[in-house]
């Protein structure tokens, strides 16, 4: 779960690491008194779950509160559109007002899981303030990464190894180590899969600030971290994809006109593969989960036909523990119910298959039933291109 | 023969007295597997469909002698019923438990190492499979066959779709070993395809991976130089839009790294036989063996 930067950085002065002052303001009269407390000047910040908001004018310097007013009117609202977003973008909901810091130096520092190691791992860089995957590609020299060992924890060598890379001073080690010692205590007590500190800055009078923050927390650790929860922004998920959570249903929203309804994640992104093979698109990724119930069935259905550039439906289910004839009368009873307004294709695998397919056939409803993954894959390709011509 | 369930295989299921641990402790009886009993704290001294209950791991090890556990145990606790096996000196433990916290698991990857002799198959994989001998895990048995392609894999239903395609075509398998869809995980395409290297009745193998991390890459660097059969390998997630999670916590392409192509492309260039149709992974290994 991704979380907005005022969010992070509650998080992140609960753990006692410096950040600008700064809060959500809900009025262009809060966005002038606030800019007006911070001695007449601030940047006003658009929250959204992307990067790049400062290029895509989503981020602002105010010079007066007066100008603060006016600012906070132009992105309270607007459509922020950055490489990170998609083409569509994303509506501004909350604007936060910050206080600027006097900047001597620009750093970047994050903690992530590396999958390579399985260990939590360190990033850091003496270029702040830009892409850490472009400095990666530009001048790799300039960026230094080192893993953590969890039975020992981050080390005062690793501390100075990375304030050597910054080049502080010896009085700034210390607040380093501080810094980063609390980050790291950060991500494990938040059980974080992310934190990135971009810019890290040491001010003019020398101590050191999170600029900006973004933080990602593992939903699989969400259970254990009630207060957390709090932090979810429904308004930055698409609708489908909530209303699909609620049913345990994985869905992801794509933009291709054949729907897929496939238990197992691994097998769901093989039928989209397999779709585009054929020459045409999925309109989603839908993972039903193992045993593919009937109520769980009747609610991919509904959420599959809501999508209009849905031209026909692909139901690959391969049945494993749970019998085919119980998944066909469950996929009989879904289209009964829910009504089938494109063709289906249904592929059915596994215990009971011939079963499953008489269920089907015997139905009197118009599924098409195919004999193995080429087979769907290539009868519901020509299925939506009937409903499309 | 066969790699990680033998027939001196002792298996015990953590968390046996819930609806899903006890169906699949019943599964893998069924199919063959010695199924010496369950664990599950303050339950013991019970049983429940002709299983013992043991209250920990230890216990049920110095009753049954078990040296291998299938994990049921809710995702918080896993990590927990992990370590409890490892440390009690179980040495295939395979966690089917989807969902497991992943700095939980970063500190289950750090105590693995002190114990050479163990193995961690998961978590979230539907575990391992020896046609006709055994299995730890959730797979239906009936779709396999017994032979001598390996199959390693990071999905679960996907896996089944492979070995469906092999056995309709009259090719059984030695092991079906489903690693996962964690991001850190116990076993990695590389230990799975070691284990088939060494495995003198496996002749060939069939590899699927997905988007996200470098597992595939490294395996395909290690394939290279060390793996002497042949491959026929598929990559899910061709068509996977970057920054989403697809239904695995591990499938996922992050910063422009871990995509499907980059996967193919360095599986290629070890001389792997990488298919673009999940429907050709049988036909391709008959064409080769």
């Amino acid at each position: 779960m991704n979380i907005h930067e005022y969010q992070a950085k509650e998080l992140l002065r609960k753990f006692d690491i410096s950040t600008p002052n700064g809060q959500i303001v809900e009025s262009p009269e809060e966005a002038f008194f606030l800019t007006k407390s911070f001695g007449g000047t601030s940047i006003l910040k658009a929250q959204v779950h992307a990067g790049g908001r400062g290029k895509a004018g989503g981020v602002k310097f105010a010079r007066s509160p007066e100008e603060a007013k006016s600012l906070f009117n132009s992105i309270m609202g607007m459509t922020l559109i950055s490489p990170q977003t998609g083409p569509q973008g994303k509506i501004v909901r909350k604007v936060y007002i910050s206080d600027p810091v006097d900047i001597d130096r620009e750093f970047y520092l994050s903690i992530l899981v590396d999958r390579k190691t399985g260990r939590v791992a360190v990033i850091a860089s003496r270029e702040g303030g830009v892409e850490i995957e472009k400095v990666a590609h530009e001048t790799p020299d300039k960026i230094m990464t080192f893993t953590i060992d969890p039975a020992v924890g981050l080390t005062d060598f690793q501390i100075r190894k990375l304030a050597s890379l910054y080049g502080l001073d010896t009085p700034q080690v210390k607040s380093l180590k501080s810094f980063t010692s609390a980050l790291y205590k950060l991500f494990l007590e938040s059980d974080c899969s992310l934190v990135e500190i971009n810019p890290l800055v040491v001010t003019k009078q020398g101590s050191l600030v999170a600029l900006d923050a973004k933080i990602s927390l593992d939903d699989n650790a969400l259970g254990r971290h009630p207060d957390l929860l709090d932090y979810r922004d429904i308004n930055e998920e698409v609708i489908e994809e909530i209303e699909a959570s609620k049913y345990n249903l994985n869905f992801i929203k794509l933009n291709g006109s054949i729907g897929c309804m496939v238990n197992g994640a691994g097998l769901a992104m093989a039928t989209m593969d397999i779709i585009h093979f054929y020459g045409s698109e999925p309109a989603n990724f839908l993972d039903v989960g193992g045993g593919a119930s009937e109520n769980a069935v009747k609610n991919a259905f509904r959420i599959i036909l809501q999508d209009p550039q849905v031209k026909a439906v692909l139901i690959n289910i391969f049945g494993g523990i749970m019998r085919c004839d119980i998944v066909a009368s469950g996929i009989v009873k879904a289209a009964q119910e829910i009504g089938m307004k494109v063709p289906v294709v249904v592929r059915l695998e596994g215990t009971n298959v011939d079963k499953g397919k008489e269920i089907l056939k015997q139905s009197g409803l118009n599924l098409i039933v195919a004999d193995n993954l080429r087979d769907a894959a290539e009868k519901a390709v020509a299925a939506a291109k009937a409903t499309h011509d | 023969m066969s790699v990680l369930v033998t027939p001196s295989t002792r298996l015990i299921v953590q968390g046996i007295t819930g609806k899903e641990g006890l169906f699949h402790a019943k599964g893998c009886r069924d199919y063959g597997t010695n199924v010496v009993g369950g664990v599950t704290p303050g339950k013991g001294g019970t049983s429940i469909d002709g299983f013992d209950v043991y209250n920990s791991v230890e216990e049920a090890i110095s009753k049954t002698s078990a040296n291998a556990t299938m994990i049921f145990v809710p995702p918080l606790f896993a990590a927990d019923a992990i370590l409890e096996s490892l440390y009690a000196g179980i040495e295939v433990i395979v966690c089917i438990t989807e969902g497991v916290p992943v700095l939980d698991m970063v500190k289950v990857k750090r105590a693995l190492s002190d114990f050479p002799h163990s193995r961690l198959i998961g978590p979230n994989c539907p575990g391992v499979i020896s046609p006709g001998i055994g299995k730890i895990g959730i797979m239906p048995g009936s779709i396999h066959k017994q032979g001598n392609i390996g199959v390693v894999s990071r999905s679960g239903t996907l896996t089944y779709e492979a070995v469906g395609q092999l056995s309709a075509l009259g090719i059984g398998q030695s092991s079906c070993i489903g690693i996962g869809g964690d991001p850190v995980n116990g076993t990695s395409h590389i230990d799975a395809l070691s284990l088939f290297n060494q495995d003198k009745d496996t002749h060939a193998v069939i590899l699927i991976g997905e988007i996200g991390g470098t597992a595939e890459e490294e395996a395909a660097e290690w394939i290279k130089h060390h793996f002497k059969k042949p491959i026929v390998a598929f990559i899910a997630g061709q068509t996977a839009p970057p920054g989403r999670k697809m239904g695995h916590a591990g499938a996922i392409i992050s910063g422009g790294a871990g995509t499907a192509s980059s996967k193919m492309d360095a599986l290629k260039a070890a001389g792997v036989h990488v298919v673009e149709s999940p429907a050709e992974l049988g036909s391709t290994l008959q064409s080769l063996i």
